[in-house]
């Protein structure tokens, strides 16, 4: 444990080191507010919910998240301080989960800071603010699961570039297989098999963010996000394995 | 310490490393020669654990490293050979970062970086981002990191690389001072840093161990080895070697050099060599001719010339006097 906190604090401070963190969080919340605001139309809505801001989570993620995690285990690799990393006395476990951590916790750290949107809605209006906790979970946990599949990728090269687009794009596979377009299209080529519909989609992040933006906090949605983040970490351990002999 | 045994490992059909043994104890350097790709690296990678070997076992401090990897990585202080550290870390944050993942705390670990500090001339940089540092006070940052523990072993590739001369010479020193305590294992293509710094030298050449002894036994391998040289004035090359020829102790000699009334005459001993006994007959005829001379001297043999005769391959050699004819 002592190890995990070790690591992650210096992933953490990293990323506060350089001006990463500053970018990413001002853009983050200027596009989250673009997006409430202006594409989702928050106060046509005439409604004192968060729905507006919570519905653009799954897309805004699909590029910043992939930017907040593509360099973990890229940029130790193009540095040669994996070399030094995995010299050190602690297992690539603990170096794995401290390092993903620390990007959670990051993005966490962005999340909190949308807390004026709250103030406002609240200010505004009278919001079920357990609805709004629900959200924030989710998101939170959608984010831990994109963010695994980029540490995924990360490890698989030595270019960040490289690492930022194959993470999008599986993180947008993951959208689309639940997105209501595509579900409808998959309806109606397959009318006779729903159950093949509904496999598809419950792979898709957005049917499992969908209960958590209605204040639902279900076990099996907690479950789908932490088994894609489970599952990814774990694969990142044989990649790293993999290079390494 | 140290522990190696018949260590393997191939990349693919190439066998990087060919059945490589040695054991290193506490009081001992060990220098790693060998030409570039012989697999240097590739050793001392597997003796620190960063890559598994395709067979063979290391085992550090008792602990195998296959077996209790966190354990014998405790003991280790390990300089990769690009001298890695992360760059948006300033080199006090960095000498941190490795003290914490070392297990230290509090005031031994403020004092354990103070140490380091001063050790490897870091004073003037600690506030200041490793990207912003000279190729010499990056290399010096990483060696801090690898000592910070004070470990008990400690693998070093090419410690020297990219400093100048000063620094050098002072991380050689360290390196000597620290020897006496620890178990050492350096490579290095420097080979007067060999007869500096180590106790025992280890010339690996395509992944096989070609010699292994203490400095002066490599030396002592030289085909110049144990030969006398004589540098006399006024008298003809033929005249000096054939009076020395016709010693007992002398098997052949050969003339090095012949300049304005001034000869280079090399006798070499016949049989192994005993102390002093040629350079003493030598000395004797030149005496007994009253030959003018100039310098009286015996070859220690030259590591350069090992290394090289050692380390050329049969193909290599046959290229050369292939080029040369």
């Amino acid at each position: 444990m002592g190890n995990i906190t070790t690591i992650a604090k210096r992933e953490l401070s990293a990323y506060f080191a350089s001006p990463v963190a500053y970018v990413f969080i001002v853009i983050f919340l200027l596009l989250t507010g673009f997006f409430t605001f202006m594409v989702g139309g928050f106060f046509e809505r005439n409604e004192a919910s968060l729905t507006a801001f919570f519905l653009w989570h799954p897309w805004l993620y699909l590029f910043l998240v992939p930017a907040v995690g593509m360099r973990l285990w890229s940029e130790e690799r193009r540095q040669g301080t994996l070399e030094l990393l995995m010299t050190m006395p602690i297992t690539p476990w603990q170096a794995i989960v401290g390092k993903f951590v620390a990007s959670w916790v990051f993005l966490g750290i962005a999340l909190v800071l949308t807390f004026p949107i709250v103030m406002t809605v609240n200010y505004l209006g009278d919001p079920d603010n357990g609805i709004i906790v629900g959200g924030y979970v989710g998101s939170f946990m959608m984010a831990g699961a994109y963010l695994a599949i980029t540490c995924l990728t990360s490890a698989i090269t030595r270019n960040q570039v490289i690492a930022f687009i194959i993470s999008v794009v599986v993180c947008l596979v993951l959208i689309l297989a639940g997105w209501p377009p595509v579900t409808n299209f998959m309806t109606q080529m397959f009318p006779d098999t729903p159950s093949l519909v509904g496999f598809v989609a419950s792979f898709s992040v957005m049917t499992h963010f969908e209960d958590f933006q209605r204040g639902v906090i279900d076990s099996r949605h907690l479950i789908f996000f932490l088994s894609v983040m489970g599952f990814s970490l774990f694969s990142t351990a044989v990649v790293l394995k993999s290079i390494r002999s | 310490m140290i522990k190696v045994e018949n260590l393997v490992k191939t990349f693919g059909r190439k066998k990087a490393v060919d059945d490589v043994s040695f054991t290193v104890e506490r009081g001992e350097i060990l220098g790693f020669l060998g030409p570039n790709g012989a697999g240097k690296s590739t050793t001392m990678r597997m003796v620190t654990g960063f890559i598994p070997p395709t067979a063979g076992k290391v085992s550090v401090g008792g602990f195998d490293m296959l077996d209790n990897p966190v354990g014998a990585k405790k003991l280790i202080g390990y300089l990769p050979e690009s001298a890695p550290s992360y760059p948006d870390m300033t080199v006090l944050g960095f000498l941190k970062f490795a003290a914490e993942i070392r297990g230290l705390s509090g005031a031994e670990k403020s004092k354990a970086i103070d140490r380091v500090i001063e050790l490897c001339f870091l004073q003037n940089v600690i506030h200041q981002s490793v990207d912003t540092l000279s190729k010499g006070y990056k290399h010096r940052t990483c060696f801090a990191q690898s000592i910070v523990h004070d470990p008990d072993v400690l693998v070093m590739d090419e410690p020297t690389d990219g400093l100048d001369p000063n620094q050098k010479r002072e991380i050689r020193n360290l390196i000597r001072r620290m020897g006496e305590k620890k178990a050492i294992i350096f490579s290095t293509h420097i080979l007067e840093e060999v007869e500096a710094v180590c106790t025992r030298a280890m010339i690996i050449d395509r992944g096989k161990v070609v010699a292994n002894g203490t400095p002066a036994e490599l030396k002592a391998k030289s085909d110049l080895a144990g030969s006398v040289s004589l540098k006399v004035k006024g008298i003809g090359a033929s005249v000096v070697r054939g009076k020395l020829d016709a010693l007992n102790e002398v098997s052949k000699t050969t003339t090095v050099e012949e300049t304005d009334g001034k000869v280079w005459v090399r006798a070499f001993p016949k049989d192994a060599p005993k102390n002093g006994e040629v350079s003493e007959a030598v000395a004797r005829t030149a005496a007994a001719e009253k030959w003018d001379v100039v310098e009286v001297f015996t070859e220690q043999g030259r590591l350069d010339e090992v290394f090289w005769n050692i380390t050329l391959s049969d193909t290599d050699q046959s290229e050369l006097s292939k080029q040369k004819a």
